[in-house]
């Protein structure tokens, strides 16, 4: 059985930050492994572990840079990974969650897994949808926001819990092959061990361009553009105390015994 | 040209974010001088009709397939509807449910696709806004097409109100039983137990911000000292630091206390969907420029780390050695 993982970079932005024409300064920005991705690949690891015979490869859209992040999910215990990028690709942003899924679409129709696990959502884009569009383009079924999933490889179902609103969670069967956004929580992603580490370096990590999965310039073309990106205007009219914290504390105190949280 | 909006319904009732893309989808078919269609799908097909009749529907589409949401029913209902209807704007929920069938749809009517949208303007190009980087920063989209497809963020748009004069419409869709992947066995309702964080009239909440779980001792000491109940958002209950039904916020618990204290919460949307309702918010972040503090009505800009243990002493307690 084969598991894709897609992995991405995600940006952090830091608390000082400016922007410059329409995204914010390169400075202020540090990459890692995006959070609902680092569950991913966990679920796919474990996956792996209490199975025989089970791949897990990551699959990655990115600059050079992203190897990082990508050896960090080797290092994790994924068998191997796939990296798309292209001359063609720099300063593409993606705003259609469509076209990042037909690039991703592309590598899984090379891989034909039996099963694709995605974060539910990037922590810098927050899209939420490209798992999903992926299966359309790919024809698998799907299921978004999983938080529990119990994989029959035989039966060729995975039985998940899909987490809803305020408290409720959907159980629903998933045909295979299909693609699970997995949400954060769903199991505790492990830290990778320094010999994990060091073997990630010696793991394949294919570097493929547009052509080399079947695709031409055009997968970039998008009705959307971005038009402006600024600070939004804070809406606070909260009072915020200064001075040493046991002054601010003394405040906060007052407030509590005023209305009446404490006595006394 | 049309704008169509999708109701959303789960177990019987209408979610309030039906109401709410009924504003939006009011606001988006005057910037084109349109009309808006609602459709609503499964269920009690027809008494959703009546509640989502509001002023400015122009039609509403019931759609009697099913009871429950199924991604797969979903699909092909909205497929077969936007073949007949033609419309320029297709808007959805930016739910669980709406994630997990908007980017299919898209996809298979090839419109192009922006989630999360928050605010919507005209001009030549339809504008929408979003955020980006956990919502550090806002940004502005133009779709430049003639058929497009939104999701709307909860709680964004207000509920639409007045009752409407719609023409009512059952469509009759042909839904491919056998290509339904995907069987909904039920529901489960998470989060139950001892404490009812939604019971309080004290809460003291915390955030990532505690950094480790051998932290949480300093917060349970607050909470106890206050004699107030101890919640969180989503990050420590993903860490199994405190139990689910300590979780505030969209998939957790919303809770209206008289006055809930933040400790180290950024303030994401998602969590502040579960607490806005507080009387009295009082933030405790270090970052200033933090959301929370867009919503506290106090606040202190400090490291968690120095103030707590100042306010347990205030109120006669120990922090304990973290």
């Amino acid at each position: 059985m084969k598991v894709l993982v897609t992995v991405k970079e995600v940006a952090e932005v830091d608390d000082e930050f400016g922007i410059s024409g329409l995204d914010v300064d390169e400075s202020a920005l540090e990459y890692d492994l995006n959070e609902w991705d680092d569950y991913a690949v966990e679920e796919a690891v474990q996956i792996s572990e209490a199975g025989d015979d089970v791949e897990v490869v990551t699959v990655t859209v990115g600059p050079e840079r992203a190897e990082e992040t990508v050896r960090m999910a080797l290092a994790k215990g994924a068998d191997r990974a796939v990296r798309v990028w292209d001359d063609a690709l720099e300063g593409v942003q993606f705003l259609d969650p469509n076209s990042k899924a037909d690039l991703i679409a592309a590598v899984a129709e090379e891989e034909s897994p039996d099963l694709i696990l995605s974060g539910v959502q990037a922590g810098d884009d927050a899209n939420g949808a490209t798992g999903v569009a992926l299966a359309e383009r790919l024809g698998f079924e799907w299921a978004a926001v999983v938080n529990d999933l119990d994989l029959d490889a035989e039966a060729g179902v995975a039985s998940v819990h899909r987490e809803l609103e305020g408290g409720i969670e959907e159980l629903t069967d998933v045909d295979l092959p299909a693609v699970l956004t997995i949400q954060t929580g769903i199991n505790e992603p492990r830290y990778a061990s320094l010999r994990g580490i060091r073997q990630a370096q010696r793991k394949p990590l294919d570097v493929n361009s547009l052509e080399d999965v079947g695709l031409d310039e055009g997968i970039v073309e998008s009705a959307v553009e971005r038009t402006s990106m600024y600070e939004p205007e804070s809406e606070s009219d909260a009072v915020v105390w200064d001075g040493s914290a046991d002054e601010a504390a003394g405040e906060l105190a007052a407030l509590l015994r005023d209305k009446g949280v404490v006595e006394g | 040209m049309t704008v169509l909006a999708v109701a959303e319904h789960r177990r019987g009732d209408l979610r309030d974010v039906s109401f709410e893309l009924v504003s939006a989808g009011r606001e988006l078919a005057g910037e084109l001088e349109t009309d808006l269609a609602v459709a609503v799908i499964g269920g009690d097909v027809e008494g959703f009709a009546d509640e989502l009749n509001r002023e400015g529907v122009d039609t509403v589409y019931t759609i009697a397939e099913g009871e429950e949401f199924n991604h797969g029913v979903y699909t092909q209902s909205i497929e077969q509807l936007y073949a007949d209807v033609d419309p320029t704007a297709l808007l959805l929920p930016n739910s669980v449910n709406g994630l997990d069938y908007a980017p299919a749809v898209a996809g298979s009517l090839d419109l192009p696709l922006v989630t999360d949208v928050i605010a919507l303007g005209g001009g030549d190009s339809i504008e929408v806004t979003r955020e980006q980087y956990g919502g550090k920063v806002e940004t502005t989209y133009s779709i430049d097409a003639d058929r497009y497809a939104l999701t709307i963020r909860p709680a964004e748009w207000p509920a639409a109100g007045a009752a409407g004069d719609a023409t009512i419409e059952a469509f009759e869709v042909d839904v491919d039983e056998a290509s339904l992947g995907s069987t909904v066995n039920g529901f489960e309702e998470v989060g139950g137990g001892d404490v009812d964080i939604t019971d309080a009239d004290v809460l003291v909440s915390v955030g990532r911000g505690i950094e480790e779980e051998e932290n949480i001792p300093l917060v349970e000491e607050l909470a106890d000292v206050l004699g107030a109940t101890l919640s969180s958002s989503r990050p420590i209950v993903d860490n199994g630091w405190l139990p689910q039904n300590r979780q505030v916020g969209q998939s957790g618990k919303v809770v209206t206390p008289d006055v809930y204290i933040a400790v180290g919460i950024s303030g994401a949307v998602q969590h502040v969907a579960g607490m806005k309702g507080a009387d009295t918010i009082v933030a405790i972040n270090s970052d200033p420029n933090a959301p929370i503090y867009d919503i506290a009505d106090y606040g202190i800009a400090d490291d968690l780390f120095e103030v707590v243990p100042e306010l347990i002493a205030e109120f006669g307690g120990e922090a304990p050695d973290v």
